[in-house]
């Protein structure tokens, strides 16, 4: 097992300083998740407009896995339909279920994460974010 | 190191104790995990099993594997009475007055689980409260939690204070309050180490009418534990962290309880006389032991007991005690580095918190080097909402664990600190 192949720099990277994160208030809150195995908890908040996914905010209490990846899917769901975001989403989850052979899809820093494919316990620290973003993209269309 | 004199008997017994002659016996210690030795540190969850417990089963069913109480033949007769051997040898591993009053279990969840079927739901009514603490393992709360809703009944809880120990003071309160039936305490915690005041509690419950379980998971393997002692009235406790096998231990329950006790599970083994409608039951304890039992692991926990006996409780406790005072040293020591709990008397579970690493990355970080911690809620999600936390980092130790494993983690916990860099 090689520590570095997990814990890659661009995840130490996003881990140190995430991107689109930030406290979520109570009222904000679309949407909600937590991985029951260890406590840990994502928050978002997101605004739709026109189709777009105008802005995210995600507040992380998690693993180094968990922060990077809620960066990442932040940086990547901006600017993009939510069907567009779905679309990926579902493709992500079922790469890191090894369901699906990996491609980027076209993002950058996610590449990053294939690596946690090896470590089926953290498996679910890299997705959760992005069940988290579904649900609440779900809640913005109503 | 110790500040007892140099010929003073415990003294003498404790330098006589060589723990790097006992790792011997554990098959498991001898390997390397990615080229390094294995420092196993996570004993709360489960211990490692010396060869004569692994043996044991083996020869068990070698020899004289056999259903046993149920045919006539020889080697039923040798394996129900190897069966019942055991039976007296946790009797007497935890001061109880008879066999009678032992009923193997899977583990300490099926024992307090018996408990909440057998009696709670039998004798608690509308209104009645069952006296909990927020340091419980989930497997002494959700039984409660599901007897509570099924009686009508409700949960009461006396809070941890910030040094690891119970509000006492609550506790009383709680029991003055009157309607508390039962109380259910973990005699250690496999969180914060904390070994409460048992024997106190159980003398102030029994005076305010209520009943008192210990949830012994912890206690029972690390120092010695006697019910007569303690006063309770079950105690429940696991093999598997006692370097038994898994899926054997023991329920201790009075004898006079377990008479009016409705059974648990039905079944072969457990009847008397059975008819289309009605059936009578077995003698106590067997009443409680529906089906085939796990007769191996309840070989292989008698070989544990013998084991451990021989080692010496008192001495084995003395080592984990100074060993455990040595690890939370160690680990206070480093910057960033938090030790949760700071009871005067605390058992070997050791948590704690690394600034800036998560407890999944620092598990994983040592896993890297061979070391095995445990991190997570620890099954205490109460507790860890108590502290302020979702997850915590655990080092456990036993008494073949030493002070050079101890210097591993400390040193593998600087270097995960430096690599994850102070996240967020
Ligand atoms: C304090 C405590 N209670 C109960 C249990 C449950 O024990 P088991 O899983 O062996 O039933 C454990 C161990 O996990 C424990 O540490």
């Amino acid at each position: 097992m090689d520590l570095d192949a997990l814990y890659q720099e661009v995840i130490l990277d996003h881990y140190r300083s995430p991107r689109h994160a930030g406290a979520v208030a109570d009222a904000e809150v679309a949407a909600e998740e937590v991985n029951p195995s260890c406590g840990d908890h994502i928050r978002l908040a997101v605004e739709v407009k026109d189709d777009r996914i105008a802005g995210v905010r995600h507040e992380s209490h998690g693993c180094a896995i968990s922060t990077a990846a809620a960066s990442m899917m932040s940086e990547f769901a901006v600017g993009r339909t939510p069907d567009e975001f779905r679309r990926t989403a579902d493709a992500f989850v079922a790469m890191m279920r090894g369901e699906r052979e990996w491609d980027s899809q076209g993002m950058e820093d996610v590449e990053a994460l294939s690596g946690v494919r090896d470590f089926p316990m953290r498996i679910k620290c890299a997705t959760m974010c992005w069940h988290a973003m579904k649900k609440a993209l779900e809640k913005a269309d109503r | 190191m110790d500040a007892c004199c140099p010929v003073c008997p415990s003294a003498a017994r404790r330098s006589s104790f060589d723990p790097r002659a006992v790792r011997r016996d554990f098959p498991v210690l001898q390997q390397t995990v990615r080229g390094r030795p294995l420092t196993y540190l996570d004993n709360a969850a489960t211990t490692q099993k010396p060869s004569e417990v692994i043996q044991a089963v083996c020869q068990y069913y070698g020899t004289c594997n056999a259903n046993v109480h149920r045919a006539f033949h020889f080697l039923a007769e040798e394996a129900t009475r190897r069966y019942e051997e055991v039976r007296k040898s946790a009797a007497a591993w935890i001061g109880a007055g008879s066999p009678r009053e032992i009923v193997f279990t899977r583990g300490t969840t099926e024992g307090v689980n018996l408990v909440a079927h057998a009696w709670a739901r039998k004798f608690l009514k509308p209104g009645d409260a069952i006296l909990l603490t927020e340091m419980e393992h989930h497997s002494n709360l959700i039984p409660w939690q599901l007897a509570a809703k099924a009686a009508g009944a409700s949960l009461r809880f006396v809070p941890v204070l910030p040094d690891g120990t119970l509000d006492l003071d609550a506790f009383a309160a709680h029991l003055a309050a009157g309607g508390v039936r039962l109380a259910a305490v973990t005699q250690m915690s496999n969180v914060l180490g904390t070994v409460n005041p048992v024997r106190d509690l159980a003398a102030a419950a029994h005076k305010a009418g209520a009943l008192v379980l210990v949830d012994g998971a912890q206690s029972v393997a690390h120092m010695p534990v006697s019910v007569r002692d303690l006063g309770c009235d079950f105690l429940a406790f696991s093999g598997h962290k006692m370097c038994g096998p898994t899926g054997i231990g023991v329920l201790y329950a009075r004898a006079d309880l377990l008479e009016t006790m409705d059974p648990f599970l039905g079944g072969g083994e457990m009847i008397d006389r059975v008819g289309l409608e009605e059936s009578t039951w077995a003698e106590i304890p067997h009443k409680f032991e529906a089906g085939t039992p796990n007769v191996s692991s309840a070989i292989g926990l008698g070989a544990a007991f013998d084991y451990l006996n021989r080692l010496g409780r008192d001495t084995l406790a003395a080592y984990e005690r100074d060993l455990t005072r040595h690890a939370v040293a160690a680990l206070r020591a480093l910057p960033g580095v938090r030790v949760y709990g700071d009871a005067p008397e605390r058992g070997g579970a050791v948590s704690f918190a690394v600034d800036g690493v998560h407890p999944h990355d620092l598990a994983q970080f040592l896993d890297g080097d061979g070391i095995a911690i445990r991190a997570g809620h620890l099954c205490c999600q109460p507790l860890m909402r108590r502290l302020g936390v979702p997850a915590v980092n655990r080092a456990s130790l036993a008494f073949y664990n030493l002070e050079e494993e101890v210097a591993r983690l400390a040193d593998a916990v600087v270097r995960a600190r430096a690599y994850f860099g102070h996240g967020p």
